[in-house]
Order: C-alpha cells, then structure tokens, then sequence
C-alpha cells in the first residue's frame, strides 16, 4: 500500500506545464461558459413574462443550456479530474458504461411525455386531470 | 527499477504492471464515482419523467427568486448562480492542492486544502438558506375549498401550481376566513410581532384592502412531487458535499501530521480530489435541471 503510487508497475503521466495555467484557463472557461447559461436563464425568464411565449424558442434556448452543461461536464472530467491524462483504456471503461444515458433519458422523458397526452387527451381509461390529487390535509384547507 | 517514461512498446496486459497505469485506490474511486452518476442519473431522469408528464409544473424562475436580507425582491438565478460560483472556485482550489500534491510540497497542500473545505462550508451554508426558505414558506395558494392560504413548500405541499387570475383571486380572498387573511396581510408587510398583533384586531374589509394594496401574486397548488424531487435530489447532492467535507478535513489533518510525507506521495489527496469534483460535476446538472430549464 504504501508505494502503490511509486512503485514499478505505475509511471507517472508527466506534468502538463508543470504550472497551474491550464487550471485557471479552465476556471476562466467554465466562468464564462456558466455565465452564458445564467443569461439564457433570463432570457427564458423574460420570454415567459410576455404574453404568448414561443415554445419552439424556449425549447431551442433550453437546449443550448443543456449543450453548454455537457461541455462544463466534458471540461471538469478532462482536466480537474485528470480524465484526460490517463490511457485509452481507462477512459473507455468509464466513458463507455456511461452512453447507457442516451437510451435511458430519451426512453423515460418518452414514456413522461405519453402520460401527459394521456391525462390531457382521455385516451387512457380515467378521465383526463389536469392537477394531480393534493393531500386531504389541503383539500380542507388546513395547513399540513 | 522504477521507470519515469513509458517505452512505446509497452504491453500493457503482459501482466508485472498495472495496465491501466493507476494504482488500485484511483481506477475503484472512478468506478466508484461511475456507480454514483448513475445513481444521480436515475434521480434526475425520474424528475425529468414526472414533470413531462404534468402540465403545471413550477417555473423555476418563480420559486427560486429569493435573495438573503433582499426581502421579497424578485431577483432569479442571483442565489443559485452565487452557490454554482462557491463550487466552482472550491474545485479550483482543490485540482490546485493536487497539483502542489504532485510537487510534494505540503504547505501549498495544506492552504488549497483549508480553501476548498471552506468553499464546501460555503456552499452548505447557501443551500441551508434556501431550504429554510422553501419549507417556511411565504407564498399564497388558492386551496381547493376556495379559500386563499399561506402554503410551504415541502414533500406534502407545492403552492407553485399555475397562476390564479385576478378576479378568481379577489373572490377568494372574499371567502377567506378571518385567520388566514391575518397571516397572509402579517407575511406580504414583513411581519414582525406587532404586525402580526395588529392585523389581528382588523376586520375582514380591512385585511382585504390592505392585501390587495401589495403586489399579490396567487398560484393553484401545483404537483406534490415538487417539493419531493428538490428536497431528494438536492438534499442527496448535498450529503455528498458534506462528507467530501469531511473527507478534505481528514485529509488535511493527514497532510499536517506528515503522513503523506512520509508514504513519499500525495496520491491520497488525488483521490479525495476526485470525489470533491464529481460532487461539483454532479452540481451543474442539478443547476440545469432544477433552476434553469
């Protein structure tokens, strides 16, 4: 254990630099990168103030957010985490496991957006609701 | 026998070396770490399902507009973009003590170390303050028996349902028993003891005045899952900022103590390093699902 980092069977990834000027270049871009998002945020905001919010508009600038987050992701793993300077084969053990994502978040947001045609449609066997069932404490009007 | 550089026919999977060049303690905290998004994943992709299937969900814009000592100021994305800042600079601080780690010089490890727990201290603070926010809760829902109240946000209760209009809401507030309209008039004028006393003593037509005489703005309830899903997920992400706390005020007391030292590397401060930014990764999708889309 108390050699596991130097013994023989482990070489040491040279130091990139060996300064700190890529870690604060990625500091200044993850700022930046998070600022940008913080004023799509507003615009969204401001759009939904008006009176008929475009929703292709408002889906297009939550996707921009989404896209500026992976690369805020994509920019912490590579370089504060070091992802970047290990071997190939370490990478793809992690990064691989990880494409399970892609099913999983398009398969559940499906299944969610069926369920709202559901309750607003009267396809399914109940009729339609437009709020889900509150607590019996609220329905009476009592603080819970 | 120790090599410094890695010949370029090395084979890696001949066996005598460790084919990942890692030690054992770094390649298990990243499948540790993998587990763990997968864990979150499932938190948040369940969230992202529930509120595509329903139609009033919370506009984040309108829950999360609260600053502290800013009273009811209409100020969104100020705290959280405050809180998204802490941990960021936390994780500049922490790859900094790697990296003094890596020259083995332990005063530079010791000052990043006390820097990143304070911004986890920080942070912890912030999200204490929010959630004391949201579960004592100042905003007015209109409740099913048509009556107006003050609701909180909890796991029971969401008042962040759709917008009420104006003339629904002036006949509410007309079949508002006299309690409630108390301590909506005591909330929307800051209300301290007197306030509170004084508004007691009025009658109904005078607490309606002088609720209609603020701003008022009153939703239907909204989804119970809100409050279930912010306070899960968030308080989960959380938990994990509190014990990579933990685990960086052990470290630092290991650095102090020499141990490090004396084991000839800093590889555990790597290690510890790497919990302390997936928490930070982990952070900036619960930013972007919970308070920006």
């Amino acid at each position: 254990m108390s050699s596991a980092a130097t013994s023989a069977d482990i070489s040491l990834a040279p130091e990139h630099g060996s300064g700190t000027k890529r870690i604060w270049k990625t500091f200044w871009l993850l700022s930046v990168l998070t600022v940008i998002e913080l004023g799509i945020g507003l615009t969204i905001y401001n759009i939904h103030k008006g009176a008929n919010p475009n929703p292709t508009l408002v889906l297009a600038f939550k996707g921009m957010v989404c896209i500026l987050t992976l690369a805020k992701a994509y920019y912490i793993v590579s370089i504060f985490m070091h992802l970047g300077d290990e071997i190939r084969n370490m990478i793809m053990t992690i990064v691989v496991p990880l494409c399970l994502f892609i099913w999983f978040i398009t398969a559940f947001l499906w299944d969610g957006n069926s369920w709202k045609i559901l309750r607003n449609t009267n396809a399914g066997s109940r009729p339609a609701q437009t709020e889900q069932h509150q607590p019996a404490a609220i329905e009476k009007g009592e603080k819970p | 026998m120790s090599t410094t550089a890695i010949p370029t026919n090395t084979k890696w999977w001949n066996g005598g070396r460790s084919p990942f060049n890692a030690s054992y303690g770094k390649v298990m905290m990243w499948y540790f770490l993998m587990s763990d998004a997968f864990t979150f994943g499932a938190f948040l992709i369940s969230y992202g399902t529930i509120r595509f299937s329903v139609n009033n969900w919370a506009d984040p814009n309108h829950v999360f507009n609260a600053f502290p000592f800013a009273g009811h100021a209409n100020l969104p994305l100020a705290f959280v973009s405050l809180m998204t800042f802490i941990l960021i600079f936390s994780s500049v601080t922490m790859v900094l003590a790697v990296h003094e780690g890596h020259k083995m010089n332990r005063k530079g490890v010791e000052k990043y170390m006390i820097l990143t727990i304070f911004g986890g201290l920080a942070f912890l603070s912030c999200q204490a303050w929010e959630w004391t926010h949201l579960l004592t809760g100042e905003h007015v829902a209109l409740l099913k028996d048509g009556t107006l109240s003050i609701l909180p946000t909890t796991v029971k209760s969401n008042p962040w349902g759709l917008e009420v209009a104006h003339d629904a809401m002036l006949a509410a507030l007309q079949k508002t028993p006299h309690d409630q309209l108390a301590s909506i008039a005591a909330t929307l004028h800051h209300g301290g003891e007197a306030v509170v006393h004084d508004v007691k003593t009025m009658s109904d037509a005078e607490l309606i005045s002088l609720i209609q005489s603020s701003d008022l703005h009153v939703s239907n309830p909204g989804p119970i899952a809100f409050g279930g899903y912010f306070f899960g997920i968030t308080g989960f992400h959380g938990f994990h900022v509190f014990s990579g706390v933990i685990i960086n005020i052990v470290m630092l007391a290991k650095t102090k103590l020499g141990h490090f030292d004396q084991r000839g590397h800093y590889e555990m401060i790597e290690k510890a390093g790497l919990y302390w930014h997936f928490v930070d990764l982990v952070w900036v999708f619960v930013f972007l699902c919970f308070y920006l889309i």
